[in-house]
């Protein structure tokens, strides 16, 4: 075995969530690692829809929908700072957008949702949100179908190119002199109090902080630290047409229109553990969704199409948490970490290097899980 | 460039390349109608407009979206033609609002 | 529509397959994306067959098509398979609806290996095999200074088919290196294989008198908005038509996406499907056969057509473990027969180190994207281990052609980069749809 490798963090997991941190760590001026699984890893930083989205995130958990507008808000900010550090653009465009209605219960559903979300928003940060009526809809989106019969719609909305967001934050994190290391699997691991010894990839790596960010798998490297991290793979499949001409001004949660032209069709939901397989009765119900929202989408060719795994906490909310066990080992979990890596890099990241976890993430410990089994 | 040996094969079948009336074999490609037509480009790519042609005549390279018959971005080295088939240029990126011609 | 056995391609494997699966009593579909049977080798035969440019060997394949006619299976052309649920032998079909079969064939065949040199998207440069379509389904020929570059035995049967037609290509500039003759000859099986050789002797003869350049590296098409030139090491030559070609690859499309199990073919520099000598593969369900399973040529192909359905007999209790034996020996006998020249073939036509990964870094390797063998070794210094993560970093591998142009090629480069051998690299993962398919044939619409 080589000689340990010191750091002054180590990241688990080169997906979004832990590139972001590793960016914002790097930025801090750590000195960073990031270790990162090879070319073929269940990745859903690699099958994302790419929505910066704030308008569903929380129901029923305030401190959830804060954090995620928190994010929304950091976003402008990072995608400039990736701008200034590689000259990437990640196709940020915040417009606000739209969750389609196609039947007046899912209208008054929806409805019911978003005025839920505005009441737990209480005042300190409102939520804004409009229901949008059809004839108000036909003006703002080209082509609606006639079976869409109305909207709902928050300003805090938007989307990126998740790709281009990926590669940005590697190339940033690798520019302000992190090290990136590929097929670095964690083999084992030795944890003390701010005192972390990582082995993957023939190397051994030592740090006085490790952030767990391994998606998926953290759920089996948390208890190694001290921590808890229940989260499931959950399937969700995505359609993409070829490039088109400029239409839509704004993102939907089920059909938007890429940086590139081509429009994104989803994205499916489906419970079946770690089952990336395509089901074309899936695929199917996703192409007629989004036929009856734009009718023209009919003629279009699907070029590409794929089945990811989402990282569902168990609750559906993200689990942050600094082990109690072995301070300096830290985890961060959750399912939207397009929408979320303004949050992981500006905010989230600072505390990490800082050493200690704002009192408002308290809410978001996997302690809860605890108390809540307990009761 | 292209050229038939009608003591082979006859061009029995008139098609339409970018506007223009085109006599090609029956059996051929709509790709091949385009090659035969001696146009300069096929399709001009949606990435940075570049002109191309078909490369592979069977059908793994994509480089022979045409606009046929008014759908778009149709591999044409698959379609065989028909009397009276409309082929034309694909430009860049469709414009998916523009409503197909006979549908 | 449920079926005994499912044939995806019906080209001489596909053929054969279903003939013999008929002849034991299975119910037999047979799917194929082209208007008529034949594959590429018999591209059109039923309507080119008269064509004496085309050759004898050509007009034969007529045999197969009529008793594949004949046989009594269901035969969709002019249909593509986009998914298939190798679990429950699902097909998705388009156009038309799906179908279940308890076991499928995959006899997809080949492509021609990319041959990414600058300017290959020139309008005017195009795949040998391309022109070899144009003569077959069009009877047509390319007119002008019409360059043939590259090599293997399909550059010198295009060249004595064009001579016929009255078409000779004005220039061959044949990029085997000097010396290769001698380490095929070491390779082996050129005796056993003599009857094909003496075939390729004859081409030679035949296009014996044609301008060749041999040995020829550096090669690359310039021109403005179409190939004018054609540019070598040490020389250059004027050019209306550049016909491309580097020997053939499986099709690996949709055996990659199904998840199958690949081995890496060192003589042919490719990845290929692993399957049993009945073309079994590492799914209970799925067989591939023909060149898709590896280069065989169609005399290969037809006899692995034939013992898949054997197989599939067997397995579906048609045809006993002796019966199976008993009638799988001739047809593996006739197999090696044809097989016996290919390491005398690979090894004289391996091809070259900078047609696997372009060394300049101005080379488009993915036509689509538009993206340069630079921008996949930048990718690759930052990290990217093979074409899975290059694709997300570079859009390589999304286009229309979902990575059948540049998936090795990125791969390649990518292991040259790593320093590794080419087999480390796993393949670009294909997915489903197989083919572009619109929304609407999607949704069932
Ligand atoms: C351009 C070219 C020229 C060649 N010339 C010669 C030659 O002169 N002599 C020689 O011996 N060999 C030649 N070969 C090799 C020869 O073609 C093969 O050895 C032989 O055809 C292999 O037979 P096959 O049945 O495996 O594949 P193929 O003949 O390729 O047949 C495969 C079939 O599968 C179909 N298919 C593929 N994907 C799908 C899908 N998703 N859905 C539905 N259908 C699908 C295709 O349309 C095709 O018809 C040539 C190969 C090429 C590519
Ligand atoms: S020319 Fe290659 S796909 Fe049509």
């Amino acid at each position: 075995m080589s000689a340990p490798e010191p750091f002054q963090a180590i990241v688990v997991g080169g997906g979004l969530v832990g590139s972001a941190i590793a960016w914002g760590l790097a930025r801090e001026g750590l000195r960073c690692v990031l270790l990162d699984e090879g070319d073929i890893a269940f990745r859903a930083s690699r099958g994302n829809f790419g929505l910066v989205w704030a308008q569903s995130k929380g129901q029923g958990a305030p401190h959830y929908q804060r954090w995620t507008r928190y994010s929304a808000n950091a976003w402008p900010e990072l995608a400039q700072e990736l701008a200034a550090a590689v000259g990437a653009d990640v196709g940020l465009h915040q417009p606000g957008g739209v969750h389609l209605c196609l039947s007046d219960k899912e209208m008054a559903d929806r409805s019911d949702r978003m005025a839920q979300m505005a009441r737990e928003a209480g005042n300190s940060l409102p939520f804004h949100y409009r229901m949008i009526e059809a004839a108000e809809l036909r003006e703002m989106l080209p082509a609606l179908g006639p079976s869409v019969v109305g909207a709902s719609f928050t300003p805090y909305d938007g989307h990126v190119d998740p790709l281009r967001l990926l590669h940005a934050l590697h190339r940033a994190f690798t520019s302000a002199g992190g090290v990136y290391v590929p097929n670095a699997k964690v083999e084992r691991s030795n944890a003390a109090p701010h005192d972390f010894r990582v082995f993957a990839a023939g190397r051994v790596f030592e740090a006085p902080r490790v952030v767990l960010a391994a998606g998926l798998g953290n759920a089996a490297l948390a208890p190694e630290f001290g921590l808890s991290a229940p989260v499931r793979p959950q399937q969700g499949q995505v359609l993409v047409t070829e490039r088109v001409a400029p239409i839509f001004t704004m993102p939907t949660t089920s059909v938007r229109q890429t940086m590139q032209g081509s429009l994104l069709l989803g994205d499916s939901v489906a419970e079946v553990g770690y089952d990336i397989s395509q089901k074309p009765a899936v695929m199917a119900e996703i192409a007629k969704r989004a036929v009856l929202s734009f009718p023209f989408i009919a003629r279009l060719n699907i070029v590409r199409a794929w089945s990811a795994l989402r990282i569902m906490p168990k609750d559906g909310v993200a689990i942050y948490d600094q082990s109690e066990r072995f301070p300096g080992a830290y985890t961060a979990n959750c399912h939207s970490g397009v929408t979320l890596a303004g949050a992981h890099a500006r905010l989230l990241a600072p505390m990490i290097a800082a050493g200690q976890l704002d009192g408002m993430m308290d809410s978001f410990s996997a302690r809860r899980f605890d108390v809540r089994d307990a009761a | 460039m292209y050229a038939t040996r009608p003591e082979a094969r006859p061009a029995t079948v008139e098609v339409f390349v970018d506007g223009v009336a085109v006599r090609v074999p029956a059996g051929a490609s709509a790709a091949a109608a385009v090659l035969l037509a001696g146009s300069a480009a096929i399709r001009e790519t949606a990435v940075t407009g570049a002109p191309r042609l078909p490369y592979c005549m069977m059908g793994v390279c994509f480089d022979c979206l045409a606009e046929v018959d008014g759908a778009a971005n149709v591999q044409a080295c698959m379609v065989p033609v028909v009397a009276g088939m409309r082929i034309s240029r694909q430009a860049g990126a469709r414009d998916a609002l523009m409503p197909e011609a006979g549908r | 529509m449920s079926f005994d056995l499912a044939v995806i391609g019906a080209g001489p494997a596909g053929m054969a397959a279903a003939v013999e699966a008929r002849a034991l009593g299975l119910a037999v579909l047979v799917v194929d994306e082209q208007p008529a049977p034949g594959g590429q080798v018999f591209r059109s035969v039923e309507a080119a067959h008269g064509d004496a440019v085309l050759g004898a060997e050509y007009s034969a394949g007529l045999g197969l098509v009529e008793s594949f006619r004949r046989s009594g299976a269901t035969y969709r052309p002019g249909t593509t398979l986009w998914h298939l649920d190798p679990d429950s032998g699902e097909m998705s079909l388009t156009p038309g609806g799906p179908a279940v079969a308890r076991r499928v064939l995959l006899a997809t065949g080949a492509q021609e290996r990319p041959v990414p040199i600058l300017g290959w998207t020139l309008p005017g440069v195009m795949g040998m095999g391309a022109a070899q379509i144009m003569l077959k389904t069009a009877g047509a020929v390319p007119s002008g200074q019409v360059v043939l570059a590259g090599q293997g035995p399909l550059l010198w049967l295009l060249a004595a088919q064009l001579k016929r037609a009255g078409a000779a290509p004005a220039l061959i500039l044949e990029t085997t290196p000097k010396g290769r003759l001698a380490a095929a000859f070491r390779a082996g099986g050129w005796f056993s294989g003599r009857g094909l050789l003496l075939k390729g002797l004859g081409l030679l003869r035949e296009t014996r008198g044609l301008p060749v350049v041999r040995a020829v590296t550096g090669l690359r098409a310039e021109g403005e908005g179409r190939v004018q030139r054609v540019v070598w090491d040490g020389g250059s030559a004027d050019c209306d038509t550049l016909l491309l070609h580097e020997g053939v690859v499986p099709a690996t499309h949709i055996p990659l996406a199904l998840g199958l199990e690949h081995a890496w073919d060192v003589r042919q520099q490719c990845w290929r499907p692993v399957v049993d000598v009945h073309g079994a593969s590492s799914h209970d369900r799925v067989a591939v056969a023909g060149d898709g399973a590896g280069i065989g040529g169609w005399q290969a192909a037809v006899a692995s057509g034939q013992l898949a359905a054997l197989d599939a007999a067997h397995r579906l209790g048609r045809l006993t473990a002796e019966g199976l034996a008993q009638r799988a020996a001739p047809v593996r006998r006739m197999q090696a027969e044809a097989l016996a020249l290919r390491p005398f073939l690979d090894a004289l036509y391996a091809p070259s180190a900078a047609v696997l990964a372009p060394p300049d870094d101005q080379v488009l390797v993915c036509r689509c994207e538009e993206v340069t063998a630079g921008q996949v070794r930048a990718a690759a210094r930052l990290g990217a281990q093979g074409p899975n993560q290059a694709k997300t970093f570079l859009r390589s591998g999304m286009g229309a052609c979902q990575g059948r142009m540049c998936g090795a090629t990125v791969a390649r480069i990518i292991a040259e980069s790593r320093g590794v051998t080419p087999e480390t690299v796993a393949p670009l993962r294909p997915r489903a749809p197989y083919k572009p398919l619109t929304v609407a044939q999607l949704a069932g619409l």
